[in-house]
């Protein structure tokens, strides 16, 4: 999208303004009818005319409010948003609420099977999700660095939007700052989410004990590799899309089926081997995975073979780790199979008591490694 | 995966383990060195030790191209970063390297331009697009890189790329070995010999190893059955009582290398008359500089480099770590003062270091580990 030129858009807003004229006209003297005009001019929608994000659209005034109307609210539409208060006023009618946020600065901002808009509103649904919560209303924040185009900032609200709609979460209130070209990457998004405790479960480390199975619920690594290639910087090409997808639907379908899940934890930054440790440490148990169990899709192998990379560390954003009472494994691996998020879900390893706070790995060749927490981020700003 | 999946297979391994307990002398014990760092990730990536009898150890050796870089030249490269206009470019295992006044990492956050690349055609790319800075490559490596390093030069000879240097940081691969060989004491039984390097230099060069010093050499691939069956190659010949340079990664090293490559490095590069090695010191004859017909891309020439010698922390065992006379489990400060998030040596940064290879991947008895997995 280009800016319009200024000569055709003030031949349009000419053309606009007179079909305000209302058929009252008549009965008012020609200095009421322009401010008739004025004022009906005034509620109309705003429609946003630039291009590029200015400085202007962050400072608070009109065009604040024609970029929050005109792209968010448009977006979004709900009547709690649309009250544009100062706070949503929510009504809940539960005892316990799971409340969450996250920001997300994926470079690049569009990749295949996703984009930074998806990406927001799944990462905080899922953060909810395996709290055991049903999603409900999300707050989004933007920080767009001046100049952003105004079209893909459309497209990001398209797309969270149709995320939104699909996890069934409304996004109710949200704010905008816009900060000077070259102070931020483009856009940066935060989204906190608030969502009903419905089960009366309760998960968490505490829970998880020698003997439990531990369960992803696909394919690992999608998301991670490919917003590395997306970037275009190492010349490889691989058939893969971002996992990015909401995943209560999935863990209700697993907590009906297995009553005895410990503790579930989206699969993002640092990726199965990160989840597993702090789960190991925590419970102050080991945990052994069997290398040949762990589901990863052969382009993901070979790009990771390739950048010497271990799959294990590499984000997912529609994966989940699940650590399950060993008794009740099988019963869960095929009611997350029976559902279309969960159709590779593997049991990769299980629980031990010792050495506590360690991940070991049986590996696919047949020896023994530990898996440890690593020091960095293999792949930077993925999510 | 294939021309993966066939070199880990664990059936196969186990057929490899049988016959290398078989020729297994008991009560003898065995100590072969593996030259290269890829090699010592291997190792400890698959758990290859699990195959191995408890006689057979494995000694890691000097070939980790980070691990071997002294603190001064980390302070010389930083200094460049912070001249005026220049982007500092790196491979990322650089990044983390301690300097005498911290590493690349700590720099780039202090304010120098430091980017990270997967090879020098990457930061020559970086020049291109950049003509108003000035791009120098922090070149490292053995005669693996030092090809691609070369090539990237002609490359940017042959467009007159003006804006592009090179801060020379290669090294060889053969003084090492001379040295560790050398040193009083180690007893080694023979040498897995390094693969990647091998397809440039070729097998014949090791031949003195045997002839000389009497110690076997199998140059060996990189996957977990090239390195099982190069062990069982080098027990193969005691056990016959022969001493020879042998090659088992022959589908990628030819006996005489590659002529090419090594004619790229002569045209660009030429020995230096000595070099620090980390934890080693100075080996003469042991690296490369840039020949005075490409001063113009010499970073060296170009930037007025403090070039101090800054002495390793006296706590720091790298040196021996680095000639396999101390296990890395064995130095003073590892895994408690020295750990991969906060590395005072060299071998602890690499993921091809054998401290961060043995920290991460292999710390615990293997007994332990075999256990918890039987479970």
């Amino acid at each position: 999208m280009t800016t319009e030129r200024t000569a055709d858009w003030a031949e349009r807003a000419v053309a606009e303004a007179e079909a305000l004229t209302g058929r009252e006209s008549g009965r008012l003297s020609p200095e009421q009818q322009v401010l008739a005009r004025i004022e009906r001019a005034r509620r109309r929608r705003p429609r946003i005319r630039e291009s590029r994000v200015t400085l202007a659209h962050g400072a608070g005034g009109k065009a604040t409010r024609t970029l929050v109307e005109g792209i968010f609210v448009e977006a979004f539409r709900n009547p709690t948003l649309e009250a544009l208060d100062d706070a949503a006023v929510l009504r809940p009618n539960v005892d316990r609420l799971a409340f969450t946020t996250d920001s997300y600065v994926v470079s690049p901002l569009f990749f295949p099977g996703g984009d930074i808009g998806d990406l927001a509103v799944n990462g905080t649904v899922n953060d909810l999700a395996v709290s055991g919560a049903r999603p409900l209303y999300l707050a989004a924040g933007f920080i767009l660095e001046e100049g952003f185009p105004v079209a893909d900032l459309q497209r990001i609200t398209a797309s969270m939007a149709a995320a939104a709609r699909h996890a069934g979460v409304q996004v109710v209130t949200g704010d905008t700052k816009v900060v000077q070209r070259g102070k931020a990457d483009g856009c940066y998004v935060n989204t906190a989410g608030i969502g009903l405790l419905e089960r009366p479960v309760t998960l968490g480390t505490g829970h998880v004990r020698p003997g439990d199975a531990i369960i992803v619920s696909g394919p690992i690594g999608d998301h991670g590799v490919t917003v590395m290639l997306a970037r275009g910087e190492l010349d490889i090409e691989a058939d893969l899309v971002s996992d990015t997808a909401p995943l209560h639907g999935l863990v209700a379908a697993l907590l009906d089926a297995a009553p005895g899940v410990r503790l579930l934890r989206d699969a993002t930054r640092g990726g199965v081997a990160t989840v597993l440790n702090e789960v190991a440490q925590a419970a102050e148990v080991a945990v052994v995975l069997d290398e040949a169990a762990v589901p990863v899709r052969p382009a993901v192998t070979g790009a990771c073979e390739l950048l010497g990379i271990d799959p294990l560390y590499v984000a997912c954003e529609g994966r989940f780790v699940a650590v399950v009472d060993g008794a009740q494994a099988e019963a869960a691996v095929a009611a997350l199979r029976r559902h279309p998020l969960g159709e590779d879900a593997s049991v990769i390893g299980h629980v031990t008591a010792d050495p506590p706070g360690i991940v070991l790995l049986r590996t696919a060749f047949g020896g023994t490694r530990v898996v440890d927490l690593l020091v960095g981020d293999p792949l930077p700003r993925i999510c | 995966m294939r021309f993966v999946d066939e070199y880990r297979d664990a059936d196969r391994a186990q057929t490899l383990a049988a016959q290398i307990a078989a020729l297994c002398e008991p009560g003898r014990q065995y100590k072969f060195m593996e030259v290269c760092g890829g090699h010592t990730h291997t190792i400890y990536k698959h758990g290859i030790e699990d195959y191995l009898p408890e006689n057979v150890s494995l000694v890691h050796g000097p070939g980790c191209p980070v691990c071997v870089i002294p603190m001064g030249r980390v302070d010389d490269a930083i200094a460049i970063a912070h001249e005026p206009g220049v982007i500092l470019t790196a491979f990322g295992d650089m990044m983390r390297v301690p300097g005498g006044s911290g590493s690349f990492f700590d720099a780039k956050a202090a304010g120098a331009d430091i980017r990270m690349v997967y090879s020098p055609l990457d930061a020559l790319k970086i020049a291109r697009t950049n003509p108003d800075r000035r791009v120098v490559f922090m070149a490292i490596g053995f005669e693996t890189t030092s090809p691609s390093t070369a090539m990237t030069v002609l490359r940017a000879a042959a467009e007159g790329i003006g804006n592009f240097s090179v801060f020379c940081n290669h090294v060889t691969i053969l003084p090492a070995i001379k040295a560790i060989l050398d040193s009083p004491d180690l007893r080694l039984d023979g040498f897995l010999g390094p693969g990647h390097v091998s397809t440039v230099i070729g097998c014949r060069p090791y031949e003195f190893i045997a002839r000389d010093y009497g110690k076997p050499l199998v140059c060996a691939g990189f996957e977990p059955l090239d390195l099982l069956q190069s062990v069982l190659m080098l027990l193969r010949q005691l056990a016959e009582g022969r001493c020879e340079v042998e090659n088992q990664y022959t589908r990628v090293v030819p006996w005489d290398g590659n002529p090419r490559a090594i004619e790229a490095i002569g045209q660009v590069m030429r020995l230096r008359p000595y070099f620090e090695w980390r934890g080693l010191g100075f080996i003469s004859h042991s690296a490369l500089r840039m020949r005075d017909e490409y001063a113009a891309f010499d970073a060296e020439r170009l930037f007025d480099v403090p070039g101090v010698r800054v002495a390793d922390p006296k706590a720091c065992q790298c040196g021996e770590v680095l000639k396999g006379v101390l296990k890395p489990w064995e130095c003073k400060v590892f895994g408690t003062a020295c750990t991969p998030e906060t590395p005072i040596g060299t071998c602890m940064v690499s993921s091809e270091g054998a401290c961060a290879a043995y920290y991460n991947f292999g710390r615990f008895t293997r007994q332990r580990l075999t256990e918890a997995v039987r479970v």
